[in-house]
């Protein structure tokens, strides 16, 4: 889906969705979600604004402990460990999504700064 | 050989059923591989097992055979190698032997890799001084108190490259590294050594992208709404002998194979990716590149790797009680408040039915709770549509699905709760329907308990026979 045209986002930010994918998933009860830039550039960007903090504070209502990051710049991507983020996860979970597999879906909305270069980070056209 | 072609045709249990035929007779194949077991698979396939002995192993794999009888004919030299065996991997052998014989493949021979239970082995192994930690407080299973329902060691691709050694058409496995179904193959046809770390890192990789199969070649993908994700082509790695590989599809198929599945795959369910832990090698994916070639073709490159953990993971299971969930679906411009008051309601008909149960949970899904974000703002705008319900700007909702779940550790008090959602038809709020086909059944919980065990307490077992053999077992 395209994140060009996010109203509710105020002047000066943008969506994580406008520059980046994601697919998250379950470790027992811990949730991972690999962010995933179109662009080196936006890569770059991520890796500035895209903080385990911030990322910890978007999914605050999910019960996470401890937020880390691991970096993949060959790939353009970042790791987010999310500790004890799945309420028990697969099998004990009373939520609809036990996985966590919503949460990719889910962090494409998290408002991050806009970047000046901003039309170098949108995934290309083919 | 130059090239081993390895397709996926199953990502988990449920997985599409014809996938795996139209793979094969898309591409050719050196080796199919299907992979259908999950963290909470192992514990759903021992208790299929404690209720019938002869159960405990993924039955669609039995299905797909069935499907894949004429390919096996046409491709003599296509060979499968599946984790379906579960829990009973001898059962499932004798389910396929069945198969293969009646389709005139009853002298292809067909290996099952065992040894990986260690249910029966549980207090002999803590006897040995195995204490069975859990991974993330440390605590000691001798602590739980509970009953464990599944014990299983994820194995390497040893017994995989032995039943092959041994002329293996089809390996079946019990639990196994979802890429060791990818590596087993690999060490065997290009004559590896287990100390070709960085062969076994590519081969690892390459294994770990195809095993959730159309999550690499479009499905679940962003862009969505430009993939034919209907007629979507299951994956396929073109593997060379220094353990690169070019991920691609069958042609003439939907879905799509850029670098951003490749990438949106490598990073799913994983946590450092300097150390991917898999019991042949441990793989360093940042040193991983990935390169477009053409359509639908991206090949991956540069892995690396060191000595494997001497331990191997355990996926281990206990009994917590039981849980069950329902949904309704409740409409009209009050639905908010509606399904919220009928969420009370039913809960407190449990209660007075003298059941308090241990934990319950309501979601009112579309209205974005199946993802809880931010409390201040949930609250805010949930708190704004109860006091708004004569105002339709302010409450944009025509309808919502409301679904509750609880567990307990009493069967009967969850056996009361489910109960209580057909009487709200008709003796709650207007505009609720649905009941009938969204009430759950109470299914006992299986709780995780992830730890290790020695590799030098666990031996691999591998057994060979004909398929005709392994059908009168």
């Amino acid at each position: 889906m395209s994140h060009a045209s996010t109203s509710h986002v105020p002047p000066g930010r943008i969506a994580l969705g406008e520059i980046a994918h994601a697919r998250s998933g379950d470790k027992g009860n811990h949730a991972n979600i690999g962010v995933i830039a179109y662009t080196q550039r936006g890569y770059e960007h991520l890796q500035k604004e895209l903080t385990p903090q911030r990322v910890r504070e978007y999914f605050a209502a999910l019960g996470t402990t401890r937020v880390e990051r691991f970096e993949l710049p060959r790939l353009w991507a970042l790791n987010f460990l999310l500790y004890d983020a799945l309420a028990g996860g697969a099998s004990q979970s009373l939520r609809i999504d036990t996985q966590g597999k919503l949460l990719g879906t889910a962090v494409l909305e998290l408002e991050i700064p806009r970047p000046d270069n901003l039309a170098e980070m949108r995934r290309p056209q083919p | 050989m130059s090239l081993l072609r390895i397709g996926n045709g199953a990502g988990f249990l449920g997985d599409n059923l014809d996938a795996p035929r139209l793979l094969v007779e898309g591409a050719e194949l050196d080796y199919l591989t299907l992979e259908y077991l999950a963290e909470l698979t192992m514990s759903i396939l021992a208790r299929a097992r404690e209720k019938t002995p002869s159960a405990g192993y993924a039955k669609d794999f039995i299905t797909v055979l069935g499907s894949l009888r004429a390919a096996l004919h046409a491709q003599p030299n296509l060979r499968i190698v599946t984790n379906a065996g579960g829990v009973n991997p001898r059962a499932c052998a004798k389910a396929a032997g069945r198969v293969l014989s009646d389709a005139r493949l009853g002298g292809r021979l067909l290996a099952v890799v065992a040894g990986d239970d260690l249910l029966p082995r549980l207090s002999e192994l803590q006897a040995a001084g195995c204490r069975f930690e859990h991974l993330d407080t440390g605590q000691p299973l001798s602590a739980l108190g509970r009953e464990v329902a599944a014990a299983n060691a994820y194995l390497g691709a040893e017994g995989i490259v032995r039943g092959l050694e041994n002329g293996a058409h089809l390996v079946v496995t019990g639990r196994v590294a979802d890429a060791s179904l990818t590596v087993g193959p690999a060490v065997h046809a290009f004559r590896w050594s287990f100390d070709h770390t960085d062969r076994l890192a590519g081969a690892s990789v390459a294994g770990h992208l195809i095993e959730c199969g159309a999550q690499v070649t479009g499905g679940y993908h962003r862009d969505w709404q430009d993939l034919d994700l209907a007629r979507v082509g299951y994956p396929l790695v073109e593997l060379s002998p220094d353990g690169s590989c070019v991920v691609t599809k069958p042609r003439f198929t939907g879905g799509t194979v850029d670098r951003h599945t490749v990438a949106a795959q490598l990073v799913y369910e994983i946590g450092d990716p300097a150390h991917y832990l898999t019991p042949d090698v441990d793989v360093d994916f940042t040193t991983v590149e990935i390169e477009e070639q053409g359509a639908n073709r991206v090949a991956v490159r540069g892995a690396t790797g060191g000595p494997p953990p001497d331990s191997y993971k355990v996926s281990l299971a206990y009994r917590a009680g039981f849980m069950a969930a329902g949904q309704l679906v409740v409409h009209g411009r009050d639905c908010l408040a509606k399904a919220r008051a009928a969420a009370e309601m039913l809960l407190a008909r449990v209660r007075r039915a003298g059941f308090e149960l241990d934990q319950t949970h309501v979601e009112l899904l579309g209205t974005g709770e199946a993802v809880p974000l931010r409390p201040a703002e949930a609250k805010t705008s949930a708190e704004g549509a109860l006091e708004s319900t004569s105002s339709e700007g302010a409450n944009h909702h025509r309808e919502v699905v409301l679904r509750i779940a609880a567990c307990d550790p009493r069967r009967e008090a969850l056996e009361r709760f489910v109960r209580e959602f057909a009487p709200l038809a008709t003796s709650g709020p207007a505009g609720l329907a649905g009941y009938t086909a969204a009430t759950g059944q109470v299914r006992p919980v299986f709780a995780y308990w992830p730890t290790t065990v020695p590799k030098a307490l666990v031996q691999p077992r591998m057994e060979v026979d004909t398929a005709a053999a392994w059908a009168e077992k």
